[in-house]
């Protein structure tokens, strides 16, 4: 408990988390009641916002899974189609590419330069072999007969998995464009803004995977 | 494959003379009033204050235009369907089932996607930032690309009525009639990528509104302070962002099973249709609070202005609002009770479909309680809140019977459904907004609108639409269902002969509506807002100068009570001035106009567009543009102008100066009326 006047007022924030003072506002009750918060904090809390609704997006795609996994059409279920090894792969690859993507932030923090672009290029290259492994699944499967075209089951499926491959590929195009741009403009205020939401997106992206690798692969293997 | 898809010269309705006609007359006035731009030479000032702008009020002006165009469009969908149902009574009609089945999908769409959402958004870019003591919203080119992706959607839909034809399933595309074996044409096509592109504006917009009220507020605006509106327009937009996904989700798959044969909602391969339902609703009930939510915050703005009295029950009122935010999640399944899922199920959403009828039973006393023992003045917003009331208590009494679920076995898909929505959504919705642009013009224009015009408008909209959805009632409960092209049954003709009058009625109050605008311009200088508040408001946006300046506030404004303005009022005429002494001006930081929000929709109509017609080389083309542009956006370096500290006095000394100006009139008049006393 701290006394009324002291810098911890009831409610506020003690580890000051996006509450660093700025020109002509004198302080923050935690409740945006000082005043407008400086722009780190509105960029990656509209970030944030946008992560949400894409998170209820991939939830409609885990609905439609669910509710169609049966519908096989006298097709092939779960238990015949993954290949637990390949997805341990991939896995290995997003979340080591998720910790390399943690490495930049903290090079970014200390803007460097050099640090920043080879955990970028790491970055990049883990979440390529992860895309590469997974149109190896898609391929391996359509080449089967087992395309999405085949059931419900594989509909739903293919555009679950496929949604999150996509958002992993347009990730790998913002990251590409961020390597660009970091030699080319140093480390602005904007940029380092930019790359917040970027690593917030690419970490979203692997919580996303973990529900998929459960959902899909796991579950789906070990039930009949 | 050929070079253009499936585009040929088929697609141009030759042989249909109504879309025809009908379709070049839209070409040849958009043409004249392009080329009259181009003459007056207008076109340079309007790509520099408007199609570029950032600025939130330009935008808000702009999508409440956009609504207002489309509501025109919208309405002569109307009144081809009321002349069609009035003529074929054991008859053809005028419209051929084909192009009829167009137009009551085509009014659907463009009422609810391209006039209620664009209107409501644009009166919340308007105000919101206002109301919050604030300069402009979280992302200020984000915006602009939230607006000109809702305009591109707008073309897209009109594009199908000269190239082509919309869609022919009703405004949601139920499958399996919407999937391509039953619907082959392109006209789904057009509805799903036209939604899909002003669906990710409207998602964007949800995006920077709830960061704005939540991270951008004027010192000491707590959550308890925040203006009525502003607790609505947050509501509302956090019902776009987790329900928008939705939709855009659903519209990916039926695009997945018409374009590569995906198996969804097909009624082969094991697709489930119902899950259709189930999905478009979870979006589509909370659509119809993200739209009714804001007009209630309209509302209580209006009632407690213009009855001289603070908002009663301000925290009632938030407790309600979110309430309702909430429930609307947990009854998506009464548009489908007859889907069959069981007496169980059915009476759980039964049950919370009356629930939701609490919260805003709460609203309307609140309203009600406002009103009493008020100074009330009977300005339009205030006629077109009262019309409210009475008009929205009917319509949502009619929902609850509609929400006992034997009684909608009997009642679904009947006209007195139909009756039902039109009954809530004209009555709260579109007579909100017509309530919020009287009340806010003055403040985005600088003059009001014409009172006697606005007063025959209103008469003309209420009376016009009890005769139009009065009968459907009726007709309703005699067993017609909704989307008759044709029909041979007696006891309804009268009931339907009367609609027709009843949308002739409303078409002379638009025609009012037109006018008042007009004749308000004419005479506006007359009419100017010298003061900045004409209607003796309570919250922030009264504040400043009407129009307001670039940066609203030239010094961020204290927030010491619920209703700022209304409190500094009261304070600046108890002490005899202004309860600010001139501040120190420091010079202004306000984001650059750019064009990537055009040059965005641009490429997402052209992308839409190829996606339609499967002009596959266009397609790539759209999408590397839209790319290019996001790349050129993210490598400039000067995204922020500065405004003087010179301009920034100039400007707010001369609102000070009328705020002084009148409050010493104010004054005057006061000691006049004791001394007459005396």
């Amino acid at each position: 408990m701290s006394a009324p006047g002291s810098a911890l007022r009831a409610g506020s924030d003690p580890y000051h988390i996006g509450h660093a003072p700025s020109a002509g506002v004198p302080e923050y009750t935690g409740h945006g009641a000082g005043g407008p918060a400086p722009k780190r904090i509105v960029v990656g809390y509209g970030f944030w916002i946008f992560i949400l609704s894409d998170v209820i997006l991939f939830s409609c795609f885990f609905a439609t899974y669910t509710v169609l996994i049966d519908a096989r059409n006298g097709g092939p279920g779960p238990r015949e189609l993954f290949d637990l090894h390949n997805t341990a792969i991939e896995t290995a690859c997003l979340l080591a590419s998720s910790f390399a993507c943690g490495m930049t932030s903290l090079a970014v923090a200390r803007q460097n330069l050099l640090w920043t672009e080879i955990f970028l290029a790491l970055t990049g290259a883990l979440g390529l072999a992860f895309i590469g492994l997974e149109a190896h699944e898609f391929f391996g499967l359509v080449a089967r007969g087992d395309g999405p075209t085949r059931s419900a089951f594989l509909t739903a499926f293919f555009a679950l998995v496929g949604c999150h491959g996509a958002h992993v590929t347009a990730g790998l195009l913002w990251l590409g464009t961020m390597m660009a741009q970091f030699p080319a403009k140093g480390f602005k205020q904007t940029i380092r803004h930019r790359y917040l939401c970027f690593s917030l997106f690419w970490h979203a992206l692997d919580i996303i995977w973990i529900g998929i690798f459960t959902v899909v692969y796991l579950i789906g293997t070990i039930t009949p | 494959m050929t070079l253009l898809g499936k585009l040929t010269w088929q697609a141009i309705p030759l042989q249909e003379p109504l879309p025809l006609y009908s379709g070049l007359a839209v070409v040849v006035i958009m043409l004249a009033v392009a080329a009259w731009v181009l003459a007056k030479g207008y076109l340079p000032y309007l790509w520099r204050e408007w199609i570029t702008s950032v600025d939130h009020k330009r935008i808000g002006v702009m999508y409440c235009i956009l609504a207002g165009v489309m509501l025109l469009r919208g309405f002569i969908d109307a009144i081809m369907m009321r002349t069609q149902q009035a003529m074929a009574y054991n008859a053809p009609g005028f419209l051929p089932p084909s192009h009829f089945d167009q137009v009551f999908s085509a009014h659907g769409t463009i009422m609810i996607f391209f006039v209620a959402m664009p209107f409501v958004i644009g009166l919340m870019n308007v105000v919101v930032p206002l109301q919050l003591g604030v300069r402009d919203v979280a992302f200020p080119t984000l915006n602009s690309v939230s607006f000109w992706l809702t305009a591109a959607g707008a073309l897209l839909v009109n594009l199908s009525l000269v190239i082509g034809q919309f869609d022919r399933t009703g405004w949601l595309p139920y499958p399996p009639l919407s999937e391509l074996r039953y619907s082959p044409g392109v006209g789904v096509d057009y509805y799903c990528w036209a939604l899909q592109i002003s669906g990710i504006g409207t998602l964007m917009t949800g995006i920077n509104f709830v960061t704005t009220i939540l991270k951008l507020r004027a010192p000491g605006m707590h959550y308890t302070r925040m203006p009525m509106f502003c607790w609505t327009a947050l509501a509302s937009n956090l019902l776009i962002v987790a329900a928008f996904p939705v939709l855009t989700a659903t519209l990916a798959m039926l695009l997945l099973d018409r374009y590569v044969g995906f198996h969804f909602f097909t009624d082969t391969g094991g697709g489930n249709s119902m899950m259709f339902m189930n999905l478009i609703w979870a979006w589509g009930h909370p659509e119809v609070y993200i739209l009714a939510l804001p007009a209630f915050g309209i509302y209580s703005e209006v009632v407690s202005t213009f009855s001289n009295k603070p908002l009663f029950g301000y925290r009632s009122m938030i407790y309600a609002t979110m309430a309702i935010c909430i429930i609307s999640f947990m009854v998506w399944l009464h548009h489908f009770f007859t889907m069959g899922a069981g007496a169980d199920v059915n009476s759980i959403f039964g049950i919370a479909s009356m629930i939701i009828a609490v919260p805003t039973g709460v609203k309307i006393f609140n309203w009600l309680f406002t009103m009493y023992g008020g100074y009330v003045r009977f300005s339009t917003p205030m006629l077109w809140s009262i019309g409210f009331i009475v008009t929205f208590a009917i319509g949502g009494m009619t929902g609850v019977l509609l929400a006992v679920p034997p009684a909608d076995f009997q009642l679904h898909n009947s006209l007195f459904l139909v009756a039902h929505f039109h009954n809530v959504i004209i009555g709260a919705v579109l007579f909100g907004v017509f309530a919020g642009y009287i009340y806010w013009f003055p403040k985005a224009f600088g003059f009001t609108l014409d009172e006697r015009l606005g007063k025959w408008a209103f008469w003309l909209w209420l009376i016009g639409f009890w005769v139009a959805w009065g009968p459907g009632y009726v007709v309703g409960l005699e067993g017609m269902t909704r989307r008759l092209q044709h029909y041979d049954v007696a006891e309804w003709r009268p009931w339907l002969l009367v609609a027709e009058a009843g949308v002739f009625i409303i078409l002379l109050g638009i025609i009012a509506q037109i006018a008042q605008i007009v004749v308000s311009v004419r005479t506006r200088e007359q009419r100017r807002d010298v003061t900045g508040d004409p209607w003796d408001g309570r919250n922030l946006e009264w504040s400043t100068a009407s129009p307001p300046p670039s940066f609203n506030f030239a010094v961020l404004p204290d927030v010491t009570d619920q209703e700022p303005y209304w409190d500094m009022k009261a304070r600046a005429r108890e002490i005899g001035q202004l309860t600010r002494p001139e501040p120190q001006y420091e010079p202004i930081h306000m984001p650059r106009n750019t064009p990537t929000g055009f040059v965005t929709a641009f490429f997402a109509v052209i992308t839409g567009f190829a996606l339609i017609w499967h002009i596959w080389w266009l397609v790539l083309l759209g999408l590397l543009g839209a790319y290019a542009t996001f790349v050129v956006f993210a490598w400039r370096d000067h995204d922020e102008e500065l405004i003087p500290a010179e301009e920034v006095a100039r400007l707010d000394r001369a609102n000070r100066a009328a705020r002084a100006a009148a409050l010493a009139h104010r004054q005057l008049r006061r000691e006049s009326q004791l001394e007459s006393r005396e």
